[in-house]
């Protein structure tokens, strides 16, 4: 088990003030001016060597991302840092507990990730309905500016760095990285084509590199303590700390910063009191939010959790949302209420997923109750296909996924409820 | 939202909102808001703008608010941007009632972390206190409405009840946060079983340490 000391978000369940006083306490904005003197190159080079992969879900390496941003930036076209605190994936609570307990490891990882991508401004997106985190967040940005941590000559590195936070208002495809851009600029949130990317073209125009709460939140210790540190815990590869999110029917959900790589057993008796009526009791895990396809119980007990193991049983790390069911669950309906949540967060610009998501529900919902003919499970196969890959963004990959996951692992029980529902309805033909 | 009810631009809307316009407070902070974006990038602001119009309306109306057209072309006048533009942000995100909604409005969860933990039991217990997804009660208390995913899944199941959660509910403990708020009192927000945020029931596995002190781990780091 990870070691306390270890831990990077030590304020995680708010036993202690979020307050910047109690906040520097704990080690937050010591010296950063030193951190930041390294130099720009310097920063972004340790944050390579350290292993960070992105927190948001895709697990693209964090450094590498930086990397992309203009070292010159034009005249009239500056950086901007873009922190994605939308956190809408059904699962995940996080970057919840860091803005509520711990705002101040993000405030001052935009700082420090904002001076090393040159950029001249960072946007916190916060998802409108955290609203009391969101008061926490504009308190804890206006703390560090009546320190002079930030604006001009922030923390008295010569750099000049603002932050900003902007409220949400509800729209789960905010999260996708271009359509919070185009949200951010007043419009839609409805994703834009790539390329051109948003290191070349982002925010009103202007390079623009986004990145998940905790990516940047975790970059002062990292930088505090090095690389070598960060890059000792996990396995290759997958390294560092995460914060698990554990719900559904385990004995006591949580949310819990951990050793990346721990076994899904260990994360659940450590942590959880076990699986609700015992291991035996286990049918299936969604180990990274509602986007990846379900884990059976007996490939996820022994598996390390992180992002290479987990694609290996072809699904993988998300966000590190652990959905756990046990053998009480409708898996059908479970999962056909995902596929309701896509058909509601559907942005409704590319016809795959805006007719598909819709299209998906309800033949789920008639799977669910056995209404179908067996060759429309194959139906539901190939239409996710056709959904998956089809969009401008990744929302319907993302509905298809736990549908197929379903199907591969569990189209025994689609079958049994069909078999069931046509007996009970020829058994009531024979009876009239 | 495509399936959000909605109010048609009406003579009798226009005649009680026509003449809508900031509060001198919210002046002020609609222009602090405005000064958080680039100068001529104002419509970045559309979003807090409807927001804070929203909650002014509910100010005024003594429920959460909403945004009658007059009031959404306000907004667009206010940025200098075709109405069009403020009206599609104002139907894209759910957060925008596009009709009056309750003094308190009731938002279950029913996702499926929060499925799995019970929500049935939550959105019953709204049943059986009278109120009905998609309206508002008669008394104009209570608009209660099934919502996505609101991210507080180590919690669930959950309500959020205007500004505030209420977490880690059943059916009882739903029933008493409807009554309480039904004679005008105010539950204590946040996990309704005395649970210090989404530390596992019972006290936590780690950081035990912080929990009595504001304890600093930096002198153990060469350890």
């Amino acid at each position: 088990m990870l070691a306390d000391k270890d831990r990077i978000f030590t304020n995680l369940y708010g036993y202690q003030s979020w307050h910047i006083d109690a906040a520097m306490k704990r080690g937050d904005w010591d010296d950063t001016k030193a951190l930041m003197a390294r130099g720009q190159d310097a920063i972004i080079d340790e944050v390579k060597a350290s292993g960070l992969r992105g927190r948001g879900g895709a697990g693209f390496p964090t450094g590498m991302k930086w990397s992309f941003m203009p070292k010159e930036p034009k005249p009239g076209k500056p950086n901007f840092l873009v922190i994605n605190a939308d956190e809408s994936e059904p699962g995940s609570c996080k970057d919840r507990e860091i803005i509520r307990h711990d705002p101040h490891r993000l405030v001052e990882g935009a700082l420090i990730a904002g001076f090393a991508m040159r950029a001249r401004a960072a946007y916190i997106y916060i998802r409108g309905e955290y609203i009391r985190e969101a008061e926490v967040l504009f308190a804890a940005v206006r703390e560090a500016y009546d320190k002079g941590f930030l604006g001009k000559n922030a923390c008295g590195s010569g750099y000049d760095f603002d932050v900003f936070v902007h409220r949400g208002a509800g729209a789960y495809i905010c999260g996708e990285e271009t359509a919070m851009l185009e949200s951010l600029e007043g419009h839609k949130g409805q994703p834009r084509l790539k390329p051109p990317f948003p290191a070349g073209a982002g925010l009103y125009g202007c390079p623009t590199t986004v990145n998940n709460v905790e990516s940047i939140a975790v970059v002062p210790t990292i930088l505090r303590r090095g690389a070598s540190w960060f890059a000792s815990i996990g396995r290759p590869k997958n390294e560092g700390t995460k914060l698990f999110q554990i719900s559904g029917h385990v004995n006591k959900p949580c949310v819990v910063e951990e050793a990346m790589s721990i076994p899904f057993r260990e994360l659940i008796e450590k942590h959880c009191g076990g699986i609700r009526g015992g291991w035996d009791n286990l049918l299936a895990v969604i180990p990274g939010g509602s986007s990846v396809p379900l884990v059976p119980a007996h490939e996820i007990i022994d598996c390390p959790m992180d992002f290479d193991a987990l694609k290996e049983l072809k699904s993988g790390l998300g966000t590190a949302a652990v959905i756990v069911m046990d053998k009480s669950t409708d898996v059908v309906r479970a999962i056909s209420r995902l596929s309701y949540f896509y058909k509601h967060e559907s942005c409704g610009q590319c016809t795959p997923c805006r007719e598909g998501t819709g299209w998906m529900w309800r033949v789920m919902e008639r799977l669910r109750t056995g209404e179908a003919e067996i060759e429309e499970i194959d139906t539901l196969h190939e239409v996710t296909k056709q959904v998956e890959g089809h969009t401008i963004c990744a929302l319907g990959d993302a509905a298809a996924w736990p549908i197929q996951g379903l199907i591969r692992h569990f189209r025994p029980e689609l079958e049994r409820r069909i078999v069931e529902r046509r007996g009970e309805s020829s058994f009531a033909q024979a009876a009239e | 939202m495509a399936d959000a009810i909605q109010i048609p631009d009406e003579a009798e809307t226009r005649a009680r909102w026509g003449a809508f316009a900031w509060t001198a407070e919210n002046a002020a902070a609609a222009q602090d808001i405005i000064g958080r974006y680039p100068p001529g990038r104002q419509q970045s602001a559309v979003m807090p703008l409807l927001d804070l119009a929203q909650r002014q309306v509910g100010a005024e109306t003594n429920t959460q608010g909403w945004l009658p057209i007059p009031v959404i072309e306000f907004v667009a006048r206010e940025l200098d941007m075709p109405f069009i533009r403020a009206y599609e942000v104002a139907t894209f995100y759910t957060m925008y009632n596009l009709a009056p909604v309750g003094r308190y409005h009731v938002q279950v969860c029913g996702t499926t972390p929060c499925q799995l933990r019970g929500s049935d039991d939550v959105m019953r217990a709204c049943h059986d206190r009278g109120l009905k997804k998609g309206a508002t009660t008669a008394d104009g208390l209570f608009t209660l409405s099934e919502v996505e995913c609101l991210g507080v899944c180590a919690n669930a199941p959950m309500v959020q009840i205007n500004d505030d959660n209420y977490e880690d509910l059943d059916y009882d403990r739903t029933l008493a946060v409807i009554d309480a708020l039904a004679k005008g009192e105010t539950p204590e927000p946040g996990s309704t079983i005395g649970r210090r945020a989404s530390v596992p029931e019972g006290g936590p596995t780690t950081l035990t340490e912080m929990v009595d002190e504001n304890h600093d781990y930096r002198g153990e780091w060469a350890a």
